[in-house]
Protein backbone atom coordinates (compact mmCIF):
# COMPACT_ATOMS: atom_id res chain seq x y z
CA UNK A 1 0.00 0.00 0.00
CA UNK A 2 2.75 2.95 -0.66
CA UNK A 3 0.39 4.43 -3.36
CA UNK A 4 -1.00 5.90 -1.04
CA UNK A 5 2.17 7.89 0.19
CA UNK A 6 3.04 7.77 -3.52
CA UNK A 7 -0.30 9.89 -4.47
CA UNK A 8 0.72 12.47 -1.84
CA UNK A 9 4.22 13.38 -4.19
CA UNK A 10 1.44 13.43 -7.33
CA UNK A 11 -0.87 16.01 -5.46
CA UNK A 12 2.42 18.03 -5.24
CA UNK A 13 3.17 17.43 -8.54
CA UNK A 14 0.18 18.07 -9.88
CA UNK A 15 -1.13 21.24 -7.56
CA UNK A 16 2.51 22.80 -8.80
CA UNK A 17 1.60 22.49 -12.80
CA UNK A 18 -1.73 22.79 -12.46
CA UNK A 19 -1.42 26.20 -10.73
CA UNK A 20 -4.57 26.53 -9.79
CA UNK A 21 -6.40 25.61 -12.49
CA UNK A 22 -9.10 22.39 -12.16
CA UNK A 23 -7.30 19.42 -13.29
CA UNK A 24 -9.41 16.72 -14.95
CA UNK A 25 -6.87 13.82 -15.71
CA UNK A 26 -3.63 13.16 -14.49
CA UNK A 27 -1.77 10.95 -17.34
CA UNK A 28 0.82 8.93 -14.90
CA UNK A 29 3.22 6.35 -16.74
CA UNK A 30 4.34 3.34 -14.47
CA UNK A 31 6.81 1.22 -15.75
CA UNK A 32 6.35 -2.50 -15.02
CA UNK A 33 9.50 -3.02 -12.92
CA UNK A 34 7.51 -0.66 -10.44
CA UNK A 35 5.78 -2.08 -7.89
CA UNK A 36 2.87 0.52 -8.39
CA UNK A 37 -0.59 -1.62 -8.44
CA UNK A 38 -2.86 1.16 -11.12
CA UNK A 39 -5.93 0.04 -9.46
CA UNK A 40 -4.53 0.94 -6.45
CA UNK A 41 -3.41 3.91 -7.18
CA UNK A 42 -6.53 5.63 -8.78
CA UNK A 43 -8.33 4.15 -5.65
CA UNK A 44 -6.03 5.76 -3.88
CA UNK A 45 -6.02 9.31 -5.59
CA UNK A 46 -9.64 9.71 -4.51
CA UNK A 47 -8.84 9.16 -0.59
CA UNK A 48 -5.63 12.07 -1.08
CA UNK A 49 -7.90 14.06 -3.58
CA UNK A 50 -11.41 14.48 -1.94
CA UNK A 51 -11.31 17.47 -0.06
CA UNK A 52 -8.86 19.40 -2.28
CA UNK A 53 -8.91 21.03 -5.41
CA UNK A 54 -8.06 18.05 -7.23
CA UNK A 55 -11.10 16.28 -6.05
CA UNK A 56 -13.21 14.90 -9.29
CA UNK A 57 -9.51 14.41 -10.92
CA UNK A 58 -9.13 11.23 -12.13
CA UNK A 59 -5.40 9.09 -12.83
CA UNK A 60 -5.21 7.50 -16.35
CA UNK A 61 -2.04 4.85 -16.08
CA UNK A 62 -0.12 4.34 -19.23
CA UNK A 63 2.08 0.66 -18.54
CA UNK A 64 5.48 0.54 -19.85
CA UNK A 65 7.11 -3.04 -20.66
CA UNK A 66 10.16 -3.72 -19.23
CA UNK A 67 12.80 -3.96 -21.74
CA UNK A 68 16.83 -5.23 -21.54
CA UNK A 69 20.09 -5.16 -23.42
CA UNK A 70 22.59 -7.21 -23.36
CA UNK A 71 26.26 -6.12 -23.03
CA UNK A 72 27.89 -8.77 -24.53
CA UNK A 73 25.91 -9.19 -27.36
CA UNK A 74 23.65 -6.08 -28.05
CA UNK A 75 20.46 -8.12 -28.10
CA UNK A 76 17.09 -6.17 -26.85
CA UNK A 77 14.01 -7.78 -25.40
CA UNK A 78 11.55 -7.40 -23.67
CA UNK A 79 11.51 -9.15 -20.14
CA UNK A 80 8.28 -10.54 -19.84
CA UNK A 81 6.04 -12.04 -17.25
CA UNK A 82 9.49 -14.34 -15.97
CA UNK A 83 11.84 -11.73 -14.28
CA UNK A 84 14.26 -13.12 -15.79
CA UNK A 85 17.74 -10.87 -16.24
CA UNK A 86 19.98 -12.88 -18.68
CA UNK A 87 20.11 -12.46 -22.35
CA UNK A 88 17.43 -13.99 -24.21
CA UNK A 89 19.69 -14.66 -26.91
CA UNK A 90 23.36 -15.36 -25.56
CA UNK A 91 22.40 -16.42 -22.23
CA UNK A 92 24.93 -13.48 -20.50
CA UNK A 93 23.82 -12.32 -17.64
CA UNK A 94 25.46 -8.78 -18.08
CA UNK A 95 22.39 -7.08 -19.53
CA UNK A 96 20.88 -3.79 -18.39
CA UNK A 97 17.07 -2.72 -18.16
CA UNK A 98 16.13 -0.22 -20.46
CA UNK A 99 12.82 0.77 -19.83
CA UNK A 100 10.54 -0.67 -17.40
CA UNK A 101 11.31 1.42 -14.14
CA UNK A 102 9.85 4.62 -15.45
CA UNK A 103 7.38 6.56 -12.59
CA UNK A 104 6.18 9.54 -13.48
CA UNK A 105 3.41 12.27 -14.13
CA UNK A 106 3.77 12.97 -18.17
CA UNK A 107 0.87 15.33 -18.26
CA UNK A 108 -2.44 16.85 -16.84
CA UNK A 109 -5.74 17.56 -19.06
CA UNK A 110 -6.82 20.45 -17.29
CA UNK A 111 -11.13 20.91 -17.03
CA UNK A 112 -13.35 22.99 -18.57
CA UNK A 113 -13.67 25.80 -16.84
CA UNK A 114 -17.06 26.27 -14.87
CA UNK A 115 -18.52 29.12 -16.78
CA UNK A 116 -17.23 27.00 -19.88
CA UNK A 117 -15.51 29.57 -20.86
CA UNK A 118 -12.53 27.36 -21.72
CA UNK A 119 -14.41 24.61 -22.59
CA UNK A 120 -12.84 22.51 -25.95
CA UNK A 121 -14.71 21.37 -28.60
CA UNK A 122 -17.87 23.33 -28.20
CA UNK A 123 -18.77 21.68 -24.71
CA UNK A 124 -21.06 23.71 -22.58
CA UNK A 125 -21.27 23.39 -18.67
CA UNK A 126 -24.85 23.70 -18.02
CA UNK A 127 -25.29 25.91 -14.84
CA UNK A 128 -22.17 26.20 -14.18
CA UNK A 129 -21.31 22.70 -13.37
CA UNK A 130 -18.52 20.89 -14.94
CA UNK A 131 -19.45 18.40 -17.51
CA UNK A 132 -18.23 15.15 -15.83
CA UNK A 133 -17.11 12.92 -18.48
CA UNK A 134 -17.32 15.83 -21.14
CA UNK A 135 -14.09 17.59 -19.82
CA UNK A 136 -12.03 13.92 -20.49
CA UNK A 137 -13.34 14.31 -24.75
CA UNK A 138 -10.15 13.55 -26.54
CA UNK A 139 -8.34 11.79 -23.73
CA UNK A 140 -6.38 9.11 -24.63
CA UNK A 141 -8.06 5.51 -24.13
CA UNK B 1 1.87 -1.56 -25.26
CA UNK B 2 4.18 0.96 -27.52
CA UNK B 3 5.11 4.51 -26.76
CA UNK B 4 1.70 6.66 -27.40
CA UNK B 5 1.96 9.66 -29.22
CA UNK B 6 -0.68 12.49 -29.61
CA UNK B 7 0.85 14.76 -32.41
CA UNK B 8 -0.64 18.09 -33.11
CA UNK B 9 -2.35 17.25 -35.69
CA UNK B 10 -4.57 15.38 -33.49
CA UNK B 11 -3.12 12.03 -34.83
CA UNK B 12 -1.91 9.38 -32.28
CA UNK B 13 -0.27 6.23 -32.64
CA UNK B 14 1.81 4.15 -30.68
CA UNK B 15 5.61 2.72 -31.18
CA UNK B 16 6.11 -0.77 -31.04
CA UNK B 17 9.46 -2.81 -31.11
CA UNK B 18 11.56 0.43 -31.20
CA UNK B 19 15.32 -0.06 -30.39
CA UNK B 20 16.08 1.96 -27.47
CA UNK B 21 17.59 5.39 -28.49
CA UNK B 22 16.02 5.07 -31.97
CA UNK B 23 13.21 7.43 -31.52
CA UNK B 24 13.37 8.77 -35.15
CA UNK B 25 10.05 8.97 -36.89
CA UNK B 26 9.22 11.91 -38.60
CA UNK B 27 9.06 14.64 -35.72
CA UNK B 28 12.05 16.80 -33.85
CA UNK B 29 12.49 16.61 -30.35
CA UNK B 30 14.18 19.02 -29.82
CA UNK B 31 14.03 21.38 -26.31
CA UNK B 32 10.32 23.04 -26.65
CA UNK B 33 8.60 20.68 -29.20
CA UNK B 34 8.08 17.50 -27.21
CA UNK B 35 5.74 16.37 -29.56
CA UNK B 36 4.71 12.95 -27.64
CA UNK B 37 2.62 15.04 -25.35
CA UNK B 38 -0.11 17.22 -26.48
CA UNK B 39 0.13 20.56 -25.33
CA UNK B 40 -1.89 23.27 -25.39
CA UNK B 41 -4.97 25.55 -23.18
CA UNK B 42 -6.55 21.92 -22.17
CA UNK B 43 -3.08 19.89 -21.89
CA UNK B 44 -0.53 20.58 -19.46
CA UNK B 45 2.96 18.44 -20.31
CA UNK B 46 5.12 17.28 -16.84
CA UNK B 47 7.56 14.99 -17.42
CA UNK B 48 8.25 14.44 -13.93
CA UNK B 49 9.23 11.80 -11.63
CA UNK B 50 7.29 10.66 -8.86
CA UNK B 51 10.19 9.58 -6.81
CA UNK B 52 11.86 12.81 -7.45
CA UNK B 53 10.62 14.47 -3.61
CA UNK B 54 11.72 11.84 -2.05
CA UNK B 55 15.55 10.92 -3.65
CA UNK B 56 16.06 14.62 -3.25
CA UNK B 57 15.34 14.31 0.87
CA UNK B 58 17.41 10.89 0.42
CA UNK B 59 20.33 12.82 -1.27
CA UNK B 60 20.05 15.14 1.63
CA UNK B 61 20.51 12.07 3.94
CA UNK B 62 23.18 11.02 2.17
CA UNK B 63 25.00 14.33 2.58
CA UNK B 64 24.15 14.27 6.33
CA UNK B 65 25.83 10.75 7.12
CA UNK B 66 29.00 11.77 4.48
CA UNK B 67 29.70 15.07 6.67
CA UNK B 68 29.85 12.70 9.26
CA UNK B 69 32.03 9.79 8.16
CA UNK B 70 29.24 7.21 8.51
CA UNK B 71 27.95 4.56 6.52
CA UNK B 72 24.59 3.95 6.06
CA UNK B 73 23.05 0.27 5.40
CA UNK B 74 19.25 0.12 4.66
CA UNK B 75 18.51 -3.44 6.49
CA UNK B 76 15.11 -5.06 4.54
CA UNK B 77 13.37 -8.79 4.55
CA UNK B 78 9.57 -10.21 5.07
CA UNK B 79 8.16 -9.78 8.98
CA UNK B 80 9.56 -12.54 10.57
CA UNK B 81 12.56 -13.19 8.74
CA UNK B 82 15.47 -12.17 11.39
CA UNK B 83 16.42 -8.91 10.95
CA UNK B 84 16.33 -7.72 14.50
CA UNK B 85 17.75 -11.39 15.73
CA UNK B 86 20.94 -10.39 13.52
CA UNK B 87 20.73 -6.95 14.40
CA UNK B 88 21.47 -7.96 17.92
CA UNK B 89 23.96 -10.57 17.24
CA UNK B 90 25.81 -7.79 15.36
CA UNK B 91 25.69 -5.48 18.07
CA UNK B 92 26.94 -8.03 20.50
CA UNK B 93 30.24 -8.15 18.18
CA UNK B 94 30.91 -4.72 16.70
CA UNK B 95 29.13 -2.60 19.90
CA UNK B 96 33.28 -2.40 21.58
CA UNK B 97 34.58 -1.75 17.77
CA UNK B 98 32.56 0.77 16.11
CA UNK B 99 29.99 2.89 17.15
CA UNK B 100 26.66 2.05 15.46
CA UNK B 101 23.01 3.50 15.59
CA UNK B 102 19.97 2.10 14.71
CA UNK B 103 17.34 3.25 13.03
CA UNK B 104 13.85 0.86 14.13
CA UNK B 105 11.01 1.16 11.77
CA UNK B 106 7.74 -0.27 13.06
CA UNK B 107 4.07 0.34 12.32
CA UNK B 108 2.92 0.01 15.59
CA UNK B 109 5.26 -0.49 19.16
CA UNK B 110 8.58 -0.30 20.12
CA UNK B 111 9.21 -4.16 20.59
CA UNK B 112 11.59 -4.26 18.66
CA UNK B 113 13.48 -1.36 19.58
CA UNK B 114 13.63 -2.61 22.90
CA UNK B 115 15.34 -5.72 21.59
CA UNK B 116 18.05 -4.23 20.89
CA UNK B 117 18.64 -1.56 23.50
CA UNK B 118 21.36 -2.54 26.39
CA UNK B 119 24.07 -3.17 23.56
CA UNK B 120 25.63 0.33 23.52
CA UNK B 121 24.11 1.58 20.33
CA UNK B 122 21.73 4.56 19.71
CA UNK B 123 18.58 3.66 18.44
CA UNK B 124 16.29 6.08 17.02
CA UNK B 125 12.08 4.28 16.18
CA UNK B 126 9.94 5.19 13.93
CA UNK B 127 6.41 4.39 14.05
CA UNK B 128 5.02 4.42 10.55
CA UNK B 129 1.35 4.27 11.68
CA UNK B 130 -0.04 7.67 10.60
CA UNK B 131 -4.41 6.68 10.54
CA UNK B 132 -4.45 5.03 7.46
CA UNK B 133 -3.08 1.35 9.43
CA UNK B 134 0.78 2.41 8.88
CA UNK B 135 3.30 3.16 5.34
CA UNK B 136 4.89 -0.33 4.86
CA UNK B 137 8.00 1.00 4.19
CA UNK B 138 10.76 4.10 5.51
CA UNK B 139 10.87 6.55 3.05
CA UNK B 140 13.53 8.89 3.22
CA UNK B 141 11.58 11.87 4.45
CA UNK B 142 10.83 9.16 7.46
CA UNK B 143 14.47 8.37 7.92
CA UNK B 144 15.69 12.04 7.63
CA UNK B 145 13.06 13.10 10.51
CA UNK B 146 15.03 10.17 12.46
CA UNK B 147 18.58 11.59 12.02
CA UNK B 148 18.27 14.29 14.68
CA UNK B 149 17.68 11.90 17.57
CA UNK B 150 21.31 10.49 16.76
CA UNK B 151 24.01 11.81 17.36
CA UNK B 152 25.95 11.27 14.01
CA UNK B 153 29.24 12.60 14.54
CA UNK B 154 29.71 9.90 17.26
CA UNK B 155 29.01 7.41 14.89
CA UNK B 156 30.61 5.05 12.45
CA UNK B 157 27.65 2.83 11.08
CA UNK B 158 24.18 3.39 10.96
CA UNK B 159 21.84 0.18 10.38
CA UNK B 160 18.49 1.17 9.28
CA UNK B 161 15.66 -1.35 9.78
CA UNK B 162 12.82 -1.15 7.74
CA UNK B 163 9.65 -2.55 7.54
CA UNK B 164 9.16 -5.64 7.20
CA UNK B 165 7.82 -6.36 3.81
CA UNK B 166 9.06 -7.70 0.71
CA UNK B 167 7.72 -5.15 -1.60
CA UNK B 168 7.77 -1.17 -0.43
CA UNK B 169 11.03 -0.64 0.65
CA UNK B 170 12.21 -1.76 -2.40
CA UNK B 171 11.05 1.27 -4.21
CA UNK B 172 12.31 4.03 -1.44
CA UNK B 173 16.02 5.39 -1.36
CA UNK B 174 16.74 6.76 2.05
CA UNK B 175 20.01 7.89 1.68
CA UNK B 176 21.59 4.38 2.18
CA UNK B 177 25.04 2.93 0.56
CA UNK B 178 24.50 -0.28 0.68
CA UNK B 179 21.54 -2.30 0.70
CA UNK B 180 21.25 -5.69 2.58
CA UNK B 181 18.43 -8.21 3.10
CA UNK B 182 17.85 -10.87 5.67
CA UNK B 183 15.95 -13.74 3.53
CA UNK B 184 15.15 -17.04 5.48
CA UNK B 185 15.22 -20.00 3.98
CA UNK B 186 11.25 -21.22 6.12
CA UNK B 187 10.33 -18.32 2.90
CA UNK B 188 11.02 -20.71 -0.15
CA UNK B 189 13.35 -20.93 -2.95
CA UNK B 190 11.42 -19.00 -5.35
CA UNK B 191 11.07 -15.79 -3.52
CA UNK B 192 13.38 -14.12 -5.74
CA UNK B 193 11.46 -14.31 -8.48
CA UNK B 194 7.73 -13.63 -7.00
CA UNK B 195 9.57 -10.13 -5.50
CA UNK B 196 12.10 -9.21 -7.93
CA UNK B 197 12.44 -5.63 -7.46
CA UNK B 198 13.14 -6.09 -4.11
CA UNK B 199 16.05 -9.04 -4.48
CA UNK B 200 17.50 -6.73 -7.75
CA UNK B 201 18.09 -3.51 -5.23
CA UNK B 202 19.82 -5.73 -3.07
CA UNK B 203 23.88 -5.58 -2.82
CA UNK B 204 23.36 -8.47 -0.09
CA UNK B 205 21.39 -11.22 0.62
CA UNK B 206 21.73 -12.81 4.10
CA UNK B 207 20.54 -16.25 4.20
CA UNK B 208 19.01 -16.93 7.48
CA UNK B 209 17.79 -19.22 9.43
CA UNK B 210 20.60 -21.83 7.97
CA UNK B 211 20.18 -23.75 11.67
CA UNK B 212 16.70 -24.82 10.36
CA UNK B 213 18.33 -27.08 7.13
CA UNK B 214 17.93 -30.30 8.19
CA UNK B 215 14.70 -29.62 8.82
CA UNK B 216 13.42 -28.23 5.67
CA UNK B 217 13.36 -29.27 1.95
CA UNK B 218 15.15 -26.52 1.20
CA UNK B 219 16.88 -26.24 -2.16
CA UNK B 220 19.81 -23.87 -1.84
CA UNK B 221 20.99 -24.54 -5.64
CA UNK B 222 17.32 -23.69 -6.54
CA UNK B 223 17.11 -20.49 -4.63
CA UNK B 224 20.57 -19.41 -5.90
CA UNK B 225 19.42 -20.07 -9.22
CA UNK B 226 16.39 -17.24 -8.86
CA UNK B 227 18.44 -15.27 -6.65
CA UNK B 228 21.05 -14.91 -10.05
CA UNK B 229 18.05 -14.73 -12.48
CA UNK B 230 16.99 -11.98 -11.05
CA UNK B 231 20.26 -10.16 -9.68
CA UNK B 232 23.73 -11.80 -11.02
CA UNK B 233 25.53 -9.22 -8.70
CA UNK B 234 24.12 -10.03 -5.54
CA UNK B 235 26.82 -10.96 -2.34
CA UNK B 236 25.35 -13.80 -0.47
CA UNK B 237 25.93 -14.46 2.74
CA UNK B 238 24.76 -17.74 4.39
CA UNK B 239 24.14 -17.12 8.42
CA UNK B 240 21.86 -18.31 11.03
CA UNK B 241 21.57 -15.33 13.33
CA UNK B 242 20.11 -17.78 16.45
CA UNK B 243 23.79 -19.77 16.70
CA UNK B 244 25.47 -16.88 15.23
CA UNK B 245 26.67 -19.06 12.12
CA UNK B 246 28.18 -17.01 9.44
CA UNK B 247 27.51 -13.58 10.94
CA UNK B 248 31.54 -12.65 11.44
CA UNK B 249 31.14 -13.00 7.75
CA UNK B 250 28.24 -9.99 7.74
CA UNK B 251 30.08 -8.10 9.97
CA UNK B 252 33.25 -8.52 7.80
CA UNK B 253 30.65 -6.77 4.76
CA UNK B 254 29.79 -4.17 6.71
CA UNK B 255 33.31 -3.11 7.58
CA UNK B 256 34.25 -3.12 3.74
CA UNK B 257 31.26 -1.49 3.10
CA UNK B 258 32.42 1.62 5.94
CA UNK B 259 35.75 1.64 4.31
CA UNK B 260 34.24 2.27 1.21
CA UNK B 261 32.41 5.38 2.80
CA UNK B 262 35.79 6.48 4.51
Amino acid sequence: MHELSLCGSIANIVTRHAAGRPVSVIHVQVGQLRQVVPDTLVFCWELVSEGTPLAGSRIDVEGVPARMRCRACGHVAEVGDLPVFACRDCGSIDAEVISGEEFMVTSLDLAAAPDGAAAPDGAVAPDGAVPDGEANEGAST
Amino acid sequence: MGRFHRHDDGTAHSHDDLPAGDHSHGHSHDPGDHSGYQTGPDRVEVLERIFDENDKTAAANRDSFAVSGVCAVNLMSSPGAGKTTLLRETLQRMAGELRIGIIEGDIETSLDADRLAGFGAQIALINTGNGFGGECHLDAPMVGSALPRLALGDLDLVIIENVGNLVCPAEFDVGEHARAMVYAITEGEEKPLKYPVMFRSCDLVLVNKMDLLPYLGFDMDAFLASLRAVNPAAAVIQVSARTGEGVDAWCDWLRARLAEVR
